[in-house]
């Protein structure tokens, strides 16, 4: 055995965390188990008795995690590169704010955040819900399973030779087999850690992960609450769920989207959304999850939809892990840009998810012949009716997304090779932009329409006014605004636009409900609010998307015979501009300037860029940066900047620059030259064209200059001049170099060989490092703002509705 | 027949039939023998840089043209344009997934993801392979 004593260790967190993912794995059992006994007793005293064990299991269970929680925010915190879990994802350099980022950069810090999350939920249940039945201990079984089989992903355990889980609380030398971690004093030899991902030092990783797991922590609840109620037989669990359900759906979109909004400021796809399968994942169980939301009312108002409810909390739950599993598994890697890494726990994933979904769809089948829906012909005028329709849509739509998304899982069940489409952005987006316009036009007529039927005019009259509103709204975007993006054919672009009316028909028809029919009271209006928040969304996303202009086009540097290559089968976006230091360059409708860079304390290199609007002389200054990355890694990566203004966003990231490490070793070399000749240089020639004598009446007195006159022509037909001098004092000679920095040229004026026949000598220099140039893309989005103020809108409506059916259930 | 089961049955065909015609669109992964037999078919590679021919890109001639060379494990090789800047860690990548179409003697790409070490150093395998920060 290893007896050799390793100095500076800290072993005492580690094994503190350890024991307690081991002991939050026992109480979670526990609690599960003795949950479950109270759950399935019939006689009270005995479910008392059990419910106090249960509750006792589950406080330990909660305090545990709480503690891991902390312990490995220290570890991190304090650089305890023993362990290699901060020397995989933390540096000393690290901003305090990001140590946060790096806990759940890794799996199982986002494992342990999952947890901590539920561990909160219940306690929240078992405060909110002392009132219910004996119900509330299945809900509480259902929910320690799942931490369970959480902890298991966590402990770190083998078992004959399988791996259960993996420890965040590792040490670096029991992980890895380097030579240097034999040696007793090798914490002295680790200076530092690895690092955090670049990408994710950004403010918005802070609390987009952290938001995001308490959405799907959050579907558990809904998820609990049906499996009860199928054991059980008994539906009347749907009004303590909703408000559960609405805070899911409203946490789980807020957190989808504070990724897009990372994505947006801090990836350089340019946009918030790309269709990424990791994104598809997030997003398809909070499609289903609200229509599981709106099935559930449909039952609570008229009897049907029933069977449903039960489908779509079960599905959502299901998704849920599905995209656990497909985040995790590794199985994405050559199709996402950003899934975590394969830990060697598929088989461990893939047992989360049947566990959970076996149990639960074999017992919805046994008992769906029980669920018998209301017998009697659907009406066509009623709300649920429409409600239905758009529910199965959402969730036809998640089933597209996802039958997509699991192209790689299909390829390693069958092998295939299978690839994505050529444009597998336009490949979603020719699809769901009609799923948008069939939704949108529900979700605007759909508060019109009565439960059970919708007598006379009713419906014709009130809709009339917000009709007419929002022809004349959509009327003046098309005028006004437009759809530029005409790339996709005539077909394409017309969907958009009918999109574009449906989904203004959703903000007007909403808030026109909101103030008519509601009067303005905030006491019922949860779905009116979210309507027009979701409606802004779709309004943004429909005109900022198909508005994107690239401000970069490159129109210089390019030679008339490859302009052809515009239209290159590889679709070719010449989106990227070079600028040259101090030189405007034009772009559209702004000639921008590279001024100068800097470096920040954490080696951050920004580069100052100066906007001058051509029109209206308007200017302004971006800061896209570059970091450097981890350390032991080469190259870049790079954030963009942009400019908000209330109509705009002006979006701007650095493609390349140039590295100033490298040292200059070119020198001069002679040429023998008289007026009219030329020399050439490596991408085109230098032509002498006059030779002037004392050009500048300022010079010191006593003193004599030649200055001459060189143009220089690129390959490319681009033209500079240069004016290298000497400057003649009494008997010292000064040469005064010019350059041509574009074409990395310094050029100087050596000395007059022949005056009589007129035979000068010029130095010229090439010089790789001579120029500081960047290229960069810049876009404009328009009206993007509506897209981030719908989001919050929407997220509002799901709260108010939340909390309103919180307080009518307390009414009752 | 209640008009919900109709819906339902209308709805459930549209999607089958959207996602029949999805799968006209796909592409498919190719070799790089294989890719150059279907000419002008949008196909994807996994290849690794052919270090053996130097990286071509100047920003100051044209910051939208990238050449270099690929190999595939079956050790067919292919010059490889590209219409944009180069990605910082090109070079280092282990492997890159190339998709576009093979043009002539080329392959035009339309876009590269990367697997490089930084995104994906939680790879307990690269790791062991990697020993850094370690100064003496």
């Amino acid at each position: 055995m290893n007896t050799t004593k390793f100095i500076g260790e800290h072993l005492l967190p580690g094994q503190i965390g350890y024991f307690l993912t081991i002991l939050s794995l026992v109480a979670a059992l526990l609690a599960t188990y003795a949950f479950a006994k109270a759950f399935f007793s019939k006689e009270l005293s005995v479910q008392a008795q059990w419910n106090r064990l249960a509750k006792i299991a589950f406080y330990i269970e909660a305090i545990s995690i709480f503690s891991c929680f902390i312990i490995l925010f220290y570890i991190i915190s304090n650089h305890l590169f023993e362990y290699k879990y901060a020397y995989m994802h933390s540096d000393k350099n690290l901003p305090y704010q990001y140590l946060l980022s790096c806990f759940w950069e890794g799996q199982e810090g986002s494992f342990l955040l999952w947890s901590f999350w539920h561990s909160v939920l219940g306690l929240l249940v078992l405060a909110r819900l002392k009132r219910w039945n004996n119900n509330i201990n299945g809900v509480m079984m259902v929910l320690n399973f799942v931490q369970f089989v959480l902890a298991t992903m966590v402990v770190g355990l083998f078992i004959f030779d399988a791996k259960l889980g993996s420890s965040p609380f590792l040490l670096l030398r029991e992980e890895m087999s380097w030579p240097i971690l034999a040696r007793p004093d090798y914490l002295h030899l680790i200076k530092d850690g690895t690092g955090l991902n670049t990408l994710l030092q950004n403010y918005w990783m802070v609390i987009h992960p952290p938001i995001l797991f308490l959405g799907f922590a959050s579907t558990t609840i809904p998820f609990a609450f049906a499996l009860v109620g199928l054991i059980k037989k008994e539906h009347d669990w749907m009004d303590l769920c909703l408000p559960w359900a609405s805070f899911s759906a409203g946490i789980l979109g807020l957190g989808i989207m504070m990724g897009a909004a990372w994505a947006y400021e801090s990836l350089t796809f340019g946009g918030y959304w790309a269709w990424d399968p990791v994104e598809n994942a997030s997003l398809v169980p909070w499609l289903t999850l609200v229509s599981a939301i709106h099935a559930c009312i449909i039952y609570r108002k008229t009897g049907g939809s029933l069977k449903t409810t039960y489908f779509f909390f079960g599905i959502s739950f299901l998704l849920v892990l599905y995209s656990t599993f497909l985040t995790r598994s590794g199985i994405l890697g050559d199709t996402s840009v950003h899934a975590f890494t394969d830990l060697g726990m598929n088989t461990q994933l893939l047992f989360f998810l049947l566990i959970f979904v076996l149990p639960y769809f074999v017992l919805f089948i046994v008992r769906m012949k029980d669920m018998k829906a209301p017998q009697k012909e659907d009406e066509i005028k009623s709300r649920e009716f429409w409600m239905l329709v758009g529910s199965l849509i959402l969730f036809l739509s998640a089933v597209v997304i996802i039958s997509i998304t699991s192209i790689p899982v299909f390829n390693k069940l069958f092998g295939t090779k299978i690839a994505p489409p050529e444009d597998a952005a336009f490949a979603h987006n020719q699809v769901q932009v009609f799923v948008a316009i069939i939704i949108g036009l529900l979700t605007a007529v759909g508060q019109y329409l009565k439960f059970k039927g919708t007598t006379g005019d009713y419906f014709k009259e009130k809709i009339k006014l917000p009709l007419l509103i929002t022809i004349v709204v959509t009327a003046v975007v098309y005028f006004f605004v437009g759809v530029k993006f005409t790339e996709k054919g005539i077909g394409f672009t017309g969907a958009i636009y009918v999109a574009l009316f449906a989904s203004i028909f959703t903000v007007v028809a909403n808030l026109f409900y909101f103030f008519s029919v509601q009067k303005g009271k905030l006491k019922s209006a949860g779905a009116s609010i979210g309507h027009v928040g979701f409606g802004l969304v779709l309004v943004g996303i429909l005109i900022s998307s198909s508005n994107k202009t690239v401000l970069s086009w490159n129109t210089t540097g390019i030679s008339p015979l490859r302009m052809e290559s515009k239209k290159s089968p590889a679709g070719n976006p010449k989106e990227n501009v070079t600028l040259f230091e101090g030189i405007a360059t034009d772009m559209g409708k702004y000639m921008v300037t590279y001024v100068q860079d800097s470096f920040d304390i954490l080696d951050k290199r920004f580069f100052v860029l100066k906007f001058k609007e051509k029109k209206t002389e308007e200017e302004f200054f971006l800061y896209p940066d570059v970091l450097k990355n981890n350390k032991g890694m080469e190259g870049f990566s790079a954030n963009p900047s942009s400019k908000h203004y209330w109509n705009k966003d002006i979006f701007v990231y650095v493609t390349s620059f140039q590295d100033h490490e490298k040292e200059d070793t070119s020198s001069f070399l002679p040429h023998q030259m008289a007026i009219g000749d030329s020399i050439f240089y490596s991408n085109g020639y230098v032509k002498l064209d006059k030779v002037l004598v004392n050009p500048n009446t300022n010079r010191p007195a006593g003193s004599n200059e030649l200055v001459l006159q060189l143009s220089v022509t690129s390959k490319e037909g681009l033209k500079y001049q240069a004016s290298p001098s000497i400057v003649l004092q009494g008997m010292s000679l000064q040469a005064n170099y010019d350059t041509v920095k574009a074409q990395n040229l310094v050029l100087s004026f050596n000395k007059v060989v022949d005056q009589q026949k007129g035979i000068l000598e010029i130095g010229l220099k090439e010089s790789a490092s001579l120029t500081n140039l960047i290229t960069l893309k810049a876009y404009e989005f328009p009206f993007i703002n509506i897209l981030w103020i719908g989001v919050i809108v929407m997220v509002l409506g799901f709260g108010l509705a939340a909390m309103n059916r919180v307080k009518k259930f307390k009414a009752k | 027949m209640k008009k919900t089961h109709l819906i339902l049955l209308v709805l459930i065909a549209a999607a089958i039939v959207v996602l029949i015609s999805y799968t006209g669109d796909l592409s498919s992964y190719e070799t790089i023998g294989s890719a150059k037999q279907k000419e002008g078919k949008f196909v994807n590679l996994i290849v690794k840089m052919d270090k053996s021919v130097a990286v071509q890109y100047d920003p100051v001639k044209d910051p939208n043209l990238l050449q270099f060379n690929v190999q595939d494990s079956l050790g067919g090789k292919i010059a490889v344009v590209y219409h944009n800047t180069m990605p910082t860690d090109m070079e280092k990548s282990e492997r890159l997934v190339l998709k576009g179409k093979v043009q002539g003697d080329h392959f035009e790409c339309s876009a590269i993801v990367m697997k490089c070490p930084s995104k994906y150093k939680d790879n307990p395998n690269a790791m062991k392979e990697q020993p850094v920060t370690i100064s003496n």
